[in-house]
């Protein structure tokens, strides 16, 4: 069997430079590689693009990157609780490409998945369609939307195994199996990395195909954006 | 009276129907959920990859793994499912979710939304929103009907970057009930004790007025 264990993080995020194109995964500060964020942030790397559906906050997540200028450009969805982000942003020091979420999954589906680009509805009339091919389809118009790639992809699961499968927990799926398939080299962090072979095969989120490195995260901090709790009556 | 925020939620409580899959967005549209009618059961769907949401977890229950589009701490409810982002909006686009709740800055008379952008100001990112209004068959706006300064959100055309061109199909604001009809808004309800005359002040946009228009019922 392949085995795709890496000891330490130096070693997952070996070959990372400057000027390269990251995908991180994560909505919100759920399901971020939370391992390999930090230790990119101690890098001296510069000029990234980042593909990624937020920021992070100003403290954790993306945020430290930025708060760096690291990330001279920015591919994302929603960048709501990030305020030097903002900052960066209408000062024009980063370059930001705000595009429509589902399109951001697709896009990068479509990356793992050896399709150049497809059509969809979202956008169609707005500005993020400006400049893009517009086709009719069943009668309504469909914008053309190019898939992504990445140098590197980095994705946070809840267990993985040596062959580099993953299981992801609750709502920190979302974009890290997309981004999984779409990265050349993908590098999985997991909060428990289990020998190959004790993971049902039924059970398999992300195949280790798509998998170049996996490394069992040190620490997990996971933070909660927005603790809401209701009241036991 | 004008609705209150919960009474705008409560009010499009009452359009939805049993066995509905429902998106509800951020704002007062999360406050949906809090007004399900007896006897309907429906399936709310949260972007981010969960299809079952339930109510807010108890104080020391919060998993940082079960989050909603808000980045808030939800539950499931028996028979929920989780997936991934592309999963989410393959039931999205795929117009497998039957309804969206969506606030808003500004809505026109020709069914446009603008909800992401404020040039200059305020650029936060459209999220999932371009995707829900671009194929949503059904579209419910929840706004209020003028800003904080006063002026109109019901327009004849917005000035806002728009979400979504021509796709809202009704508005329910603190003032009244909007169907967008071919020929522009038409005003099917006002909030109790709201006159016509103070609605058609509100509205910047032409009001399609036919016979008597009811109060809401709650």
């Amino acid at each position: 069997m392949i085995n795709k264990v890496v000891k330490t993080i130096d070693e997952a995020i070996s070959g990372v430079e400057s000027n390269m194109t990251f995908m991180v995964g994560g909505f919100g500060l759920s399901g971020i590689p939370e391992n390999c964020i930090a230790a990119l942030s101690k890098k001296d790397i510069f000029g990234l693009t980042c593909i990624s559906n937020n920021a992070g906050v100003d403290d954790f997540g993306l945020g430290l990157l930025l708060k760096r200028k690291q990330i001279k450009k920015m591919i994302s969805s929603y960048v709501g609780e990030n305020a030097e982000f903002e900052r960066q942003m209408l000062s024009g020091e980063l370059e930001v490409d705000l595009i429509p979420q589902g399109s951001l999954a697709e896009r990068c589906r479509a990356g793992g998945a050896g399709i150049p680009a497809f059509f969809t509805p979202a956008g169609y009339g707005t500005e993020v369609a400006e400049g893009k091919e517009v086709r009719e389809y069943n009668g309504n118009p469909h914008v053309l939307e190019l898939a992504l790639t990445a140098d590197f992809a980095f994705v946070k699961a809840w267990k993985g195994d040596g062959a580099g499968n993953l299981i992801f927990k609750g709502t920190a799926r979302n974009f890290n199996p997309l981004m999984a398939m779409a990265g050349k080299i993908t590098v999985a962090e997991v909060e428990e990395l289990v020998p190959t072979g004790e993971l049902d095969p039924n059970q398999i989120h992300t195949p280790g195909i798509f998998v170049q490195r996996i490394l069992q995260g040190q620490k997990y901090e996971k933070r909660i954006e927005q603790r809401t709790v209701r009241i036991r009556e | 009276m004008a609705l209150d925020k919960n009474q705008i939620a409560q009010r499009i409580a009452q359009d939805l129907e049993h066995n509905m899959y429902v998106n509800l967005g951020i704002g007062i549209p999360t406050l949906v959920a809090n007004y399900i009618p007896k006897g309907i059961d429906i399936e709310f769907q949260s972007e981010n990859g969960v299809l079952g949401m339930g109510p807010f977890p108890f104080e020391g229950e919060e998993d940082p793994d079960m989050i909603n589009a808000g980045k808030q701490t939800i539950t499931t409810l028996p028979g929920a499912v989780l997936f991934d982002s592309a999963t989410s909006f393959a039931m999205i686009r795929g117009q497998h979710v039957q309804l969206t709740v969506l606030g808003a800055m500004e809505v026109s008379e020709n069914g446009d939304i603008a909800n992401w952008k404020i040039p200059g100001k305020m650029v936060k990112g459209m999220g999932g929103a371009m995707d829900l209004v671009a194929s949503a068959e059904n579209i419910i706006v929840a706004m209020m009907h003028t800003n904080r300064k006063g002026e109109s959100k019901i327009l004849k055309k917005c000035t806002l970057p728009i979400t979504g061109v021509n796709c809202i199909k009704k508005v329910v604001t603190n003032l009244a009930v909007l169907e967008v009809t071919k020929d522009g808004f038409k005003l099917l309800e006002r909030a109790p004790g709201v006159s016509i005359e103070e609605i058609i002040v509100a509205t910047q946009a032409e009001l399609i007025i036919e016979g008597d228009i009811p109060e809401m019922g709650f």
